[in-house]
């Protein structure tokens, strides 16, 4: 306590009952907690742990279901390779959903970037580097435009990107004219680009540059999320928009940038898409941006924006991956794998709002 | 006061409008070194736009406000801040889900010395987490045990201290407290006045707006009445009751003249 005020200045005499009061203030009630309030508080402050429990478990389960089979290095290879462009997109997406948004025109810009990429390079005849440059600046500038219209033109990111998602997927149409470039066409003429499907061989296991990309990608987004002011800055404004301005932080600029950066990640993605399909399709990956949610949501970051780590929704892309691949090991139907992935996505939410009830 | 004394900050004739509602009608303030400068007036009198034009929240339309008799032009907190000016808004503009240590140096985040500071803008965890507990030991407010928890795990009166210590950490010129107590019981306002008398004796002024009279009667040297988004008048606390203020604030009394603004 500090000193007393001056003497012309009395406390209030209610206040002198504080006096004989215990002086401690504001601390902490050491109650006993039972064993499930320390579960929720643990899992408050590390939100990353749901999906981690859930993917062991589920490795375990589908170990026992699926038999050796699952295990092999060809198969763990193998959910790598199937997860990495979802895994890319829902990388791109955990910045949006931080900042309490979300971007439904991920898969949209990413098939779109790679029918850039592709046409620059085989239609036109542009050097495969310039033309996967090209299209990640497009990548940039098509996510940037998302960020432009949330934050100039006030609109809510979910109809700004429903829109998007929508104009973009009509230019991809218009671009390729609704045709696939064959595999063969792009080996003759711009292989680079289908060099994230290019695989090193570790044992028995496949391990394509992809899988190693989306790795990368989410190691480097870790950095910036944790370890660098903006990254602070994009928790803080999803957290509360409004103290983050107050706090100095222009977070209209940086709402911008998350849009932007979140477009050149799913141009990335898609230079690495045309590797994992092999050729450059404007009809593949209708359902990314969808799946892509589906990941972080299991991957325990919020909807409500400002909660969760970025390495959550790798290991929700890996958590469906698993299941996808243990229920087809084990052959069960394909609608069961999506039937299972729907009540995963139902009980993450489900579990994202018990824990954020820790504070009330 | 003296005149002189120059004023820390001063605003002259500032107005602020709102499409047409004058918030400011060309409002003066003055607050001197040292002083607890107390801001009363009625709802809607225009107290927060004036605490705003001051933190640089909001631009003013018209008239100057200086800062150690420089003028200042503020576009946004950020420029307050740079200048000295710290602010601890009613909604204390900390973000919850963050930890102790962010919040502190949300928006002014160090960054390690050396290769991965300078080009990968790392930032030093260790050395924020460090000065944060410090500030907090500085002001007695160590019964927030770990410097890494979330604000929103924290009491009210224990936010309102990271708040107040935040701005008393950073603020080398100026602190305004924009209703500190309004939100908290009468022990925690009771720690936040002492709190402001801590910041007080570092040498540091204080604006503080609040609507509870003793508690302004307690802290503060002079009193600034706002009435219809302008200054009415000055007082001293020792010299007018509690009544007298609030007569003053509310318009059922005139101001004493040789006070008036």
């Amino acid at each position: 306590m500090s000193e007393t005020p001056k003497s012309s200045r009395q406390k209030q005499d209610f206040e002198h009952a504080l006096e004989s009061s215990d002086s401690s203030v504001a601390q902490f009630e050491h109650k006993h907690r039972s064993l499930f309030d320390s579960v929720q508080h643990f899992l408050h402050g590390n939100p990353t742990m749901v999906p981690v429990i859930v993917l062991i478990f589920s490795i375990i389960i589908f170990g026992f279901v699926a038999g050796s089979k699952f295990f092999s290095p060809f198969n763990l290879s193998l959910i790598m390779q199937q997860v990495s462009i979802i895994g890319i997109l829902a990388a791109a997406q955990s910045l949006v959903i931080l900042t309490a948004g979300i971007d439904l025109s991920v898969g949209a810009i990413m098939v779109l970037m790679s029918v850039i990429m592709g046409q620059l390079a085989v239609t036109i005849g542009i050097p495969a580097p310039i033309a996967i440059v090209i299209g990640c600046i497009g990548g940039i500038c098509a996510g940037a435009l998302n960020g432009f219209l949330v934050t100039r033109i006030k609109l809510p990111p979910f109809i700004v990107t429903l829109g998007t998602w929508n104009i973009f997927f009509a230019l991809n149409l218009w671009l390729s004219g609704a045709q696939s470039i064959r595999s063969q066409t792009l080996d003759e003429i711009a292989p680079l680009l289908k060099f994230f499907g290019e695989s090193i061989a570790l044992g028995g296991a496949r391990i394509t540059y992809g899988s190693i990309l989306m790795l990368l990608i989410f190691g480097v987004l870790w950095y910036i999320l944790n370890h660098t002011s903006w990254g602070r800055h994009v928790y803080a404004i999803g957290d509360d928009k409004e103290a983050a301005e107050l706090s100095g932080i222009r977070t209209n600029r940086t709402l911008i940038m998350v849009y932007g950066l979140a477009g050149l990640v799913c141009a990335i993605g898609a230079w690495a898409s045309i590797g994992r399909v092999g050729s450059v399709s404007p009809q593949s990956f209708q359902e990314a941006n969808l799946q892509s949610i589906t990941a972080v949501v299991i991957g325990g970051i919020s909807l409500f924006g400002g909660r969760g780590s970025i390495i959550g929704p790798l290991i929700g892309a890996l958590i469906v991956g698993v299941f996808n691949s243990g229920l087809r090991l084990a052959g069960v139907d394909v609608l069961w794998q999506v039937f299972a992935i729907g009540w995963l996505t139902i009980i993450a939410v489900a579990i994202d709002q018990w824990i954020r009830k820790v504070s009330s | 006061m003296s005149n002189e004394i120059k004023p820390v900050l001063k605003a002259r004739g500032i107005v602020k409008r709102y499409g047409r509602v004058t918030a400011l009608n060309y409002a003066d303030f003055d607050l001197y070194p040292g002083e607890v400068l107390a801001v009363i007036g009625d709802n809607g009198a225009g107290k927060s736009s004036l605490i705003k034009a001051l933190s640089g929240a909001v631009t003013i339309d018209e008239g100057s406000i200086e800062l150690d008799g420089k003028p200042i032009h503020f576009t946004s907190p950020m420029h307050a801040r740079e200048a000295g000016i710290e602010t601890v808004y009613q909604n204390l503009a900390l973000s919850p889900a963050l930890s102790i240590a962010d919040n502190m140096f949300m928006g002014r985040e160090l960054r390690k010395k050396g290769l991965m500071g300078k080009y990968f803008g790392a930032l030093d965890h260790k050395e924020m987490q460090r000065l944060a507990r410090e500030k907090l030991n500085e002001l007695g407010l160590m019964t927030i045990q770990n410097i890494n928890q979330a604000v929103e795990t924290l009491s009210g009166g224990q936010r309102q201290g990271v708040a107040v210590a935040r701005a008393a950490a950073f603020g080398s010129r100026v602190v305004i407290m924009d209703e500190p107590t309004a939100a908290l019981g009468v022990k925690e306002s009771r720690r936040v006045l002492d709190l402001i008398a801590d910041v007080k004796a570092r040498g540091m002024p204080i604006v503080l707006i609040s609507h509870n009279m003793p508690h302004v009667f307690e802290v503060a040297d002079r009193i600034h009445v706002h009435r219809l988004g302008k200054r009415l008048c000055t007082i001293k606390p020792d010299d007018y009751s509690m009544s007298d203020a609030v007569a003053f604030m509310t318009g059922a009394k005139e101001p004493p003249a040789e006070n008036a603004a």
